[in-house]
């Protein structure tokens, strides 16, 4: 083979590759910036995204006594539409939550409005008192009520012995009525948040040129104020509802028999029922179940906003 | 028409209304402590006499003392975890313009809207499939689930409160990225970073819904509690447990929002 | 000048996403220089400006400072220092704190660091505030610090992003001239951006005038009032009346163009921005248009009209006079040289207007 003239050796690749790789990162923003997230976003979606797509699988896999089995089916869906009592205890629990988010949302707006408005000097105090309790244990508030509402609970125990009434009411506990007054309770401190900082950002000369047109207080609230704090009631009501449609906790300690909810069927799928594919199922059903309602919900406040304004 | 403008504070009817809302927050979750100091074991009026036996035997039990260290431990790593993932993100997303932001945020805080229930069966369906044993570690990874959303919420509104100019212009006078941090944007994030780590770790501490699901063979302090409520007689050893976990968290928590908010004396009332 | 230039701009184009920014944009600026880039908002200069700092990276395109590519500096390593519109004083450092910030890295002692600091106290005139707090200043006080933080590191050229923006006025002209003497004693190049023409014009060796992302026109101050070279800047730029005219006849030197209702104008015919027989825009200073209440035989461009609205603004009158063939009115600035006769401020009288030949001002049509 002929000599092969060596060429004179160029400047190491490596350099240049880093330097290439810095330049890119220089001249791109949003290469920094994702950088930034990267870490955030792989725990998110390792602990969300993927959990959920294998509980997805699941629901497509059938128990078998100790076992899985992984072949495909549609049978726990089956199941589901099959029997009645999964989708009327899904529909009550949304009636339910439906209830807790109503109640929530029409007392907590009041309550905004007034810090909102009505209060100058020590917003932030009035704030503080109001969100702390949310931020305590959730176990031992709804624990609270069971001992209020109970048969010789609180307010059995002290209004007979006050004198008001001779035997204990029973109204009071171990149905869905404990259930919706607890949960609004549990819930009372944080809906009111987002609907404050909706209220706080309305540009009061808005208001004040509604007064100079000539609406008067009911008129402002309703064609000025409400509308433009809509956002924060939407979102109120979203961050009450959804996460109170898969409570268990509350139904197990003050809903008795007849206050029981789609979560106490799912925690015993993977409790004792022992139905870890079915459980599987019955989530995603109840997933796809909140969803809906929630673009259905939307669809509605929108046109409502249109037709306000 | 009323001469009062928009503003006027006044209490009037809806200062009552008020009131009446903060007596309905509060006082079912008074009669915790009171009853804590009751000396009866029926949690009913009329109220017997004042004891503090509850809280001997709450200090005695042994199971008490471990699921108490379990949930501080758990509560600490969670907090400082989440806390720096969390303000990562939101630098990322307050101080670059990033396409697709939106749902990428969105994503992060999913969380918060999904229930606890099924995030908790989902992570368990995980460790089962990967098969992990399930423990302290387990609930950690659902807590972070948790905490990260609230954690970057807080710190997205601590670093727009505070003009992006500031990094840039310390980059300007030539510090590079991590100095910059160092030198600008940790001073003035300090209040957002402790606020954060107050609310995170009260959350893991107090979260009971997800440890159910993912707790092994150490429990939290909440799992512990639920495990208590089956036994009468044991009933208020776990109030007086109950009243002192919510004065803690309570002065914990005012704490917290006291520093956040006073941090953010740059922008005007914007409340949260 | 033989020296390169400090900066040069090549071919920068700048989009977001689907917006472009700044459109190949060629700039070159001497050492030394006080420069302006004035324009309307959105029209890039601020965009150019931090991609001169470092802040934003070029679609296209590239920066030179002291003929060195800035592609592969960050910011903190390029020897530029900005002055940012919100000044952004550290709230954290009082003022010594955010003077020497920049300084930290060239690891000075102490001492010398402290004299240095105090140094530049006494030339931003407020000397003993160095133990002030940042919330303590004045808007004034803070633009003085913030230039400060940036000259102590003795850059080759200072960014000033509309700084005198947020000053009430008495405080703004005192800056501006503050400026000015500040960059011409320091010798350090000034990029300055601005949207107030009448700053640009007083401060700065030559402007670039900028409009959606295109540097239109690039010339000393007087250039660019005199002889404006398209019709946003002649319009940007103080006050024009703009003529629709077709080239008439080109000979000996002398064009002559059918302005319409302003008839036959007679102008130089040296850089014509359009030939023989083609469409062209006659523009008119209003302080060059000479207006008489009699016919005068003379004048080689006039035309007759009437007196519409007029201000009186004490040194000087502007009359807005309509001539027929044309909706707009023509304005006329007026230097008061006797005493004002109220009646020569009467609507509707005859009026006539003259102007020299070399007046006029010749732009391409839209």
């Amino acid at each position: 083979m002929a000599e092969r003239v060596v060429a004179a050796p160029f400047t190491a690749p490596r350099p240049n590759l880093i330097a290439r790789i810095r330049g890119l990162f220089i001249r791109s923003e949003p290469l920094r910036g994702y950088a930034l997230l990267t870490p955030t976003l792989l725990v998110m979606v390792l602990a969300l995204a993927v959990p959920l797509a294998i509980l997805v699988a699941y629901s497509f896999w059938t128990q078998n006594y100790l076992t899985i089995d992984k072949t495909l089916t549609i049978n726990n869906y089956a199941v589901i539409a099959d029997k009645l009592m999964y989708q009327s205890l899904l529909w009550k629990s949304i009636k339910i939550s439906g209830a807790v988010t109503l109640a929530t949302v029409v007392l907590a707006y009041p309550m905004a409005y007034f810090i909102a408005f009505r209060v100058q000097k020590n917003k932030l105090v009035w704030l503080i008192l109001i969100t702390v309790p949310f931020w305590t244990s959730y176990l031992l508030r709804v624990f609270a009520w069971k001992i209020v509402l109970g048969y010789n609970g609180v307010i059995n125990s002290g209004l007979m012995s006050l004198g008001f009434i001779d035997k204990p009411l029973e109204f009071l506990l171990y149905n869905p009525f404990a259930v919706v007054l607890t949960l609004a309770h549990a819930w009372a401190a944080f809906a009111i948040l987002p609907i404050y900082v909706s209220l706080e950002k309305i540009d009061r000369s808005l208001i004040e040129a509604a007064t100079d047109l000539g609406d008067g207080p009911v008129m402002r609230f309703f064609r000025v104020t409400l509308p433009l704090s809509l956002p924060g009631v939407i979102a109120s009501s979203l961050l009450v509802f959804i996460p109170t449609v898969g409570d268990y906790v509350t139904p197990k300690l003050v809903g008795g028999t007849t206050g029981i909810m789609i979560g106490n069927i799912i925690q015993s799928m993977f409790g004792k029922a022992n139905n870890w594919p079915l459980g599987a199922a019955l989530s995603i059903y109840a997933m796809f179940a909140i969803t809906i309602l929630v673009c259905v919900f939307l669809w509605f406040t929108k046109s409502l906003r249109k037709n306000v304004a | 028409m009323s001469i009062a403008t928009v503003n006027s504070p006044r209490f009037g009817a809806l200062g009552v209304f008020a009131v009446a809302y903060l007596a309905f927050i509060y006082i079912p979750v008074l009669f915790l402590p009171l009853f804590s100091f009751n000396d009866s074991i029926y949690i009913a009026f009329p109220l017997k006499g004042f004891t503090l036996e509850w809280y001997g035997k709450m200090a005695e039990s042994k199971g008490l003392i471990t699921a108490l260290e379990n949930s501080l431990r758990l509560g600490g790593v969670v907090a400082v975890l989440s806390t720096v993932l969390g303000t990562l993100a939101a630098k990322a997303v307050t101080r670059y313009r990033l396409p697709g932001s939106g749902p990428t945020v969105a994503f992060i805080m999913l969380p918060l809207v999904i229930p606890g229930i099924i995030m908790g069966i989902a992570l368990l369906v995980l460790a089962s499939y990967l098969g992990l044993t399930l423990s302290l570690f387990t609930i950690g990874v659902g807590h972070l689930l948790i905490t990260v959303p609230f954690s970057m919420l807080v710190m997205i509104s601590r670093l727009e409160g505070f003009d992006k100019n500031l990094e840039e212009a310390s980059s300007d006078l030539g510090e590079n990225a991590w100095t910059t941090f160092w030198r600008v944007t940790f001073p003035l994030a300090i209040p957002g970073l402790i606020a954060s780590l107050l609310l995170t770790f009260t959350i893991s501490f107090d979260e009971f819904i997800l440890a159910f699901f993912l707790a092994g063979t150490e429990v939290t302090l909440p799992i512990y509690i639920w495990s208590q409520l089956r036994f009468p007689a044991k009933l208020p050893a776990v109030l007086a447990l109950g009243a002192v976990i919510l004065a803690s968290s309570f002065v914990v928590v005012t704490f917290a929002e006291w520093f956040r908010r006073r941090g953010v004396q740059i922008k005007t009332s914007s409340g949260v | 000048m033989s020296e390169k230039p400090i900066i040069r701009l090549s071919g920068v184009t700048k989009n977001f996403g689907k917006v472009r920014a700044v459109n190949n944009v060629n700039i070159n600026i001497g050492h030394g220089e006080f420069f302006s880039l004035l324009g309307p908002s959105g029209c890039g200069k601020t965009t150019l400006l931090r991609m001169l700092a470092g802040f934003e990276s070029p679609t296209q395109g590239e920066l030179f400072i002291d003929e060195q590519p800035m592609s592969t500096v960050p910011a903190h390593h390029r020897p530029v220092n900005m002055v940012f519109q919100s000044y952004a004083i550290f709230p954290h450092l009082d003022v010594r704190g955010n003077i020497a910030f920049g300084m930290r890295k060239a690891r000075l002692p102490k001492a010398k660091l402290n004299d240095m600091v105090d140094e530049m106290l006494e030339m931003i005139k407020l000397p003993g505030y160095g133990s002030r707090g940042a919330n303590e200043l004045s808007g004034g006080e803070r633009q003085r610090v913030a230039l400060a933080r940036a000259l102590i590191k003795r850059p080759k050229v200072l960014l000033l992003d509309e700084p005198l923006g947020a000053l009430d006025k008495k405080l703004r002209e005192q800056m501006q001239i503050e400026l000015r003497v500040l960059q011409k004693s320091v010798g350090i190049t000034f990029v300055f951006v601005t949207h107030d023409q009448e700053e640009a014009l007083t401060l700065s060796d030559r402007i670039a005038v900028m409009s959606k992302g295109n540097a239109l026109q690039i010339d000393s101050p007087t250039r660019l009032y005199e002889a404006p070279t398209n019709r946003f800047v002649a319009d940007f730029i103080g006050t024009m009346n703009f003529f629709a005219g077709n080239v008439r006849a080109v000979e000996n030197g002398d064009a002559t163009i059918d302005a319409g209702p302003l008839g036959d104008v007679a102008t130089p015919a040296d850089a014509m921005p359009t030939g023989n027989g083609a469409d062209i825009v006659v523009a008119l200073r209003p302080e060059k248009i000479r207006l008489a209440f009699e016919a005068t035989s003379d004048a080689i461009n006039g035309v007759e009209g009437r007196m519409g609205p007029t201000a009186y603004l004490g040194d000087r009158s502007h009359f807005y006079v309509f001539v027929p063939g044309r909706e707009e009115p023509i304005a006329v600035a007026h230097q008061n040289l006797d005493k004002v006769d109220i009646r020569s401020h009467d609507t509707d009288r005859p009026v006539w207007l003259s102007w020299s030949r070399d007046a006029v001002v010749l732009l391409p049509p839209d």
